[in-house]
């Protein structure tokens, strides 16, 4: 094992290569990213064994993911943003086709106003197109997940796309040390990939093709069990990578001080790594405190949300984006999956960091503070949605 | 935790002397993280990097206001942004000038102040040209022996790792500048 | 500057030119022009991607407050009496 410093987006082509994927399609123009620069070099190295599609848009760019992977390749691609935006069409076709290809979002944003900064709308507009969908809080876990996401997805009893998210700087443009993993390592714990949905001259089939109302709800029937199926795949696949690692990032959730918690975080990206630094200093106060790091969005981690709920006092819910209509999607979903469990402790949304505004540890401080104050006296007049730090006259500047 | 601040313009490569620094570190067994100013990068423009060193594995993954160092690049910048803002009462800001020390206290109202003439260390070690001399590396070099962080040789292991292009003529201009940095309260 | 959000339209809007947007800053060298070799051509004034070069009574007058520096003038220059030297000079 070698320990190399890295940014995010050469963790991302590192884990491309180790994974050996064969086939990597993408498109090179903004809002992309270096993860293709990389690849591209590493391939011109000689170092990673793959073919090269340079297509002319991001749609393209799956379509041609989709159809490497019919023929039973590996196949990867990258994207970010309105790139992601563009790929929605055929990321449910990549879905339904039961592709097992995995691809790397660097989370950006939507325009307008035009940005190029972490945000979680890019990501979290894509939830119900079947397409997997693993959060990293540092370059380690990204490099790891395009591993571990190969194997979940090219399980037979899965057959989904993946899809790995890192945010936009906060990883993809942040060097930091990286193991980068025996290809020996990788190559025993992820064997080449086997399918029967595949394109074969000596045994053709044919793929796509139109299905009556009589069946189509199967199909989706289908997709639905293996999603459902996937939470115990990725449990079993995040052992397996801690035996052979020492590595582990919790199945779907990683928790952070939360057996004896009264109050936790839940949220996804790095923002909650710079909160488990905030806990510990919570906790040396004498504050009960944890954070449930969201670890993998789709499938969605229920039981993990049930065991917290059963356990704690309040949970604040940290969205790096908004739905539009009423909340933060990772505050409804957690909402929804509590309602009929039965224990339902209150929740609070917090929508911060949008945009890429920096998420510090005095935030995190002040949202903790916030939550037990609701925990105690309720609402109030704001209610159950606050937009952290907005510049509504309301907020101090020390807080912002 | 140390936390450093790189100002350079675009093309100079203050990204990169951020990622030596950090690599240098990483050699001595720290955690470290390095990153550009989330922006747009454009040549010439004014740029900025940052450079975390820790003995603890570094999660805060929030940007840096309160650094201990500054490092200059270009003592033009001066004038054009406020280069000890945040910097710590103890800090020190490190500056690629060929002006006297005392002129550059002066123009920052700032004592604790280094200063090395990297843009001399380049072109004696034919790097870059006159019109663009690579003054990054030297100044890393600097670095070292004004903050005491990081030995030399860790430097530059980190430059013969890291730069592209004669990794060995860089090298040399960061032992050079490590020997000619003038320290703060003479030396 | 942070704004306050009763304060801000819908969505960004610029209401002045790029004018007001300062861009000499980002350069690292100036161009020069040695008025006594130009021959008013005028091929600088054609060629520069930031209209910054107005044309004057003896030769191209730079607006310093937009040029980037990029040198375009200098290198197209057929006299070659313009030359970029360093900003901090």
């Amino acid at each position: 094992m070698v320990k190399d410093i890295m940014t995010g987006n050469k963790a991302t082509a590192y884990g491309a290569m180790l994974a050996r994927a064969q086939v990597v399609a993408a498109y090179p123009i903004t809002p992309q990213t270096t993860i293709v620069e990389r690849i591209a070099d590493l391939i011109a190295e000689g170092k990673m064994k793959a073919k090269y599609i340079m297509v002319e848009s991001e749609h393209s760019a799956m379509a041609a993911t989709i159809a490497a992977s019919n023929t039973g390749a590996r196949a990867f691609t990258a994207t970010s943003s309105h790139g992601l935006a563009l790929m929605h069409e055929v990321l449910m076709w990549a879905a339904g086709a039961r592709t097992p290809a995995v691809l790397v979002n660097v989370n950006r944003a939507m325009a307008p106003p035009w940005s190029v900064y972490a945000d979680h709308q890019d990501a979290m507009a894509q939830r119900d197109t079947g397409v997997m969908q693993f959060w990293a809080e540092n370059n380690q876990e990204i490099l790891d997940s395009v591993i571990i996401a190969y194997k979940v997805a090219e399980n037979k009893d899965i057959l989904l796309p993946a899809m790995i998210n890192q945010d936009a700087f906060y990883l993809s443009h942040t060097s930091e040390p990286v193991d980068i993993p025996d290809q020996e390592l990788v190559d025993q714990y992820l064997p080449p990939f086997e399918t029967e949905v595949k394109l074969d001259v000596d045994n053709p089939k044919g793929f796509g093709s139109f299905i009556m109302p009589p069946q189509y709800m199967e199909f989706r029937g289908h997709m639905a069990r293996s999603m459902d199926k996937a939470r115990e795949v990725i449990r079993k696949a995040d052992r397996e990578w801690e035996e052979l690692t020492g590595r582990s990032y919790g199945g779907l959730m990683d928790m952070y001080r939360c057996e004896d918690a009264e109050f936790i975080l839940f949220g996804a990206g790095t923002m909650m790594s710079t909160a488990k630094d905030v806990v510990d200093e919570l906790r040396k106060e004498g504050r009960k405190v944890g954070i449930a790091r969201l670890r993998v969005f789709r499938p969605f981690p229920v039981d993990e949300v049930r065991y917290l709920a059963d356990r704690v006092h309040a949970i604040g819910v940290l969205d790096r984006t908004y739905t539009f209509g009423y909340g933060g999607p990772l505050f409804n979903e957690m909402n929804s999956q509590m309602y009929n469990h039965g224990k339902r402790p209150p929740t609070k949304n917090y929508i911060i960091g949008v945009g890429g505004r920096d998420v510090r540890p005095k935030h995190i401080r002040g949202i903790f503070d916030d939550l037990e104050k609701v925990s105690k006296e309720g609402y109030g007049e704001e209610g159950e949605i606050h937009w952290w730090g907005l510049l509504d006259g309301k907020t101090p500047e020390e807080e912002l | 935790m140390i936390e450093i601040r790189f100002h350079g313009r675009g093309g100079q490569g203050a990204v990169v002397a951020s990622r030596i620094i950090a690599e240098a570190a990483f050699r001595e067994g720290k955690d470290v993280q390095a990153f550009p100013y989330f922006g747009v990068e454009r040549r010439g423009a004014p740029v900025t990097a940052f450079t975390k060193i820790d003995d603890r594995h570094i999660r805060n993954k929030s940007m840096i206001y309160e650094p201990d160092h500054v490092i200059v690049l270009e003592a033009s910048l001066i004038q054009a942004v406020d280069v000890t803002q945040g910097l710590k009462k103890d800090g020190m800001v490190l500056v690629n000038t060929e002006s006297d020390p005392d002129e550059i206290r002066r123009q920052l109202d700032f004592d604790n102040v280094a200063v090395v003439n990297a843009t001399k260390i380049a072109l004696d070690n034919q790097l870059g040209s006159k019109v663009q001399p690579i003054v990054n590396t030297g100044i890393t070099g600097a670095f070292a022996r004004a903050s005491g962080l990081i030995s030399i040789e860790s430097v530059e292991a980190a430059i013969m790792n890291i730069v592209p292009r004669y990794p060995e003529k860089n090298a040399k201009a960061a032992r050079d500048a490590y020997e000619a940095v003038m320290l703060p309260g003479g030396g | 500057m942070p704004q306050n959000i009763d304060e801000i339209p819908p969505t960004p809007m610029n209401t002045v030119s790029s004018e007001v947007v300062k861009t000499g800053g980002w350069r690292a060298f100036k161009p020069v022009c040695d008025e006594s070799r130009c021959i008013k051509c005028w091929i600088c004034w054609k060629y520069c991607p930031d209209v910054s070069i107005a044309i004057g009574e003896n030769g191209p007058v730079f607006d310093y407050d937009h040029c980037k520096g990029c040198g375009i003038c200098a290198n197209e220059c057929p006299v070659k009496c313009i030359e970029m030297i360093p900003e901090n000079k």
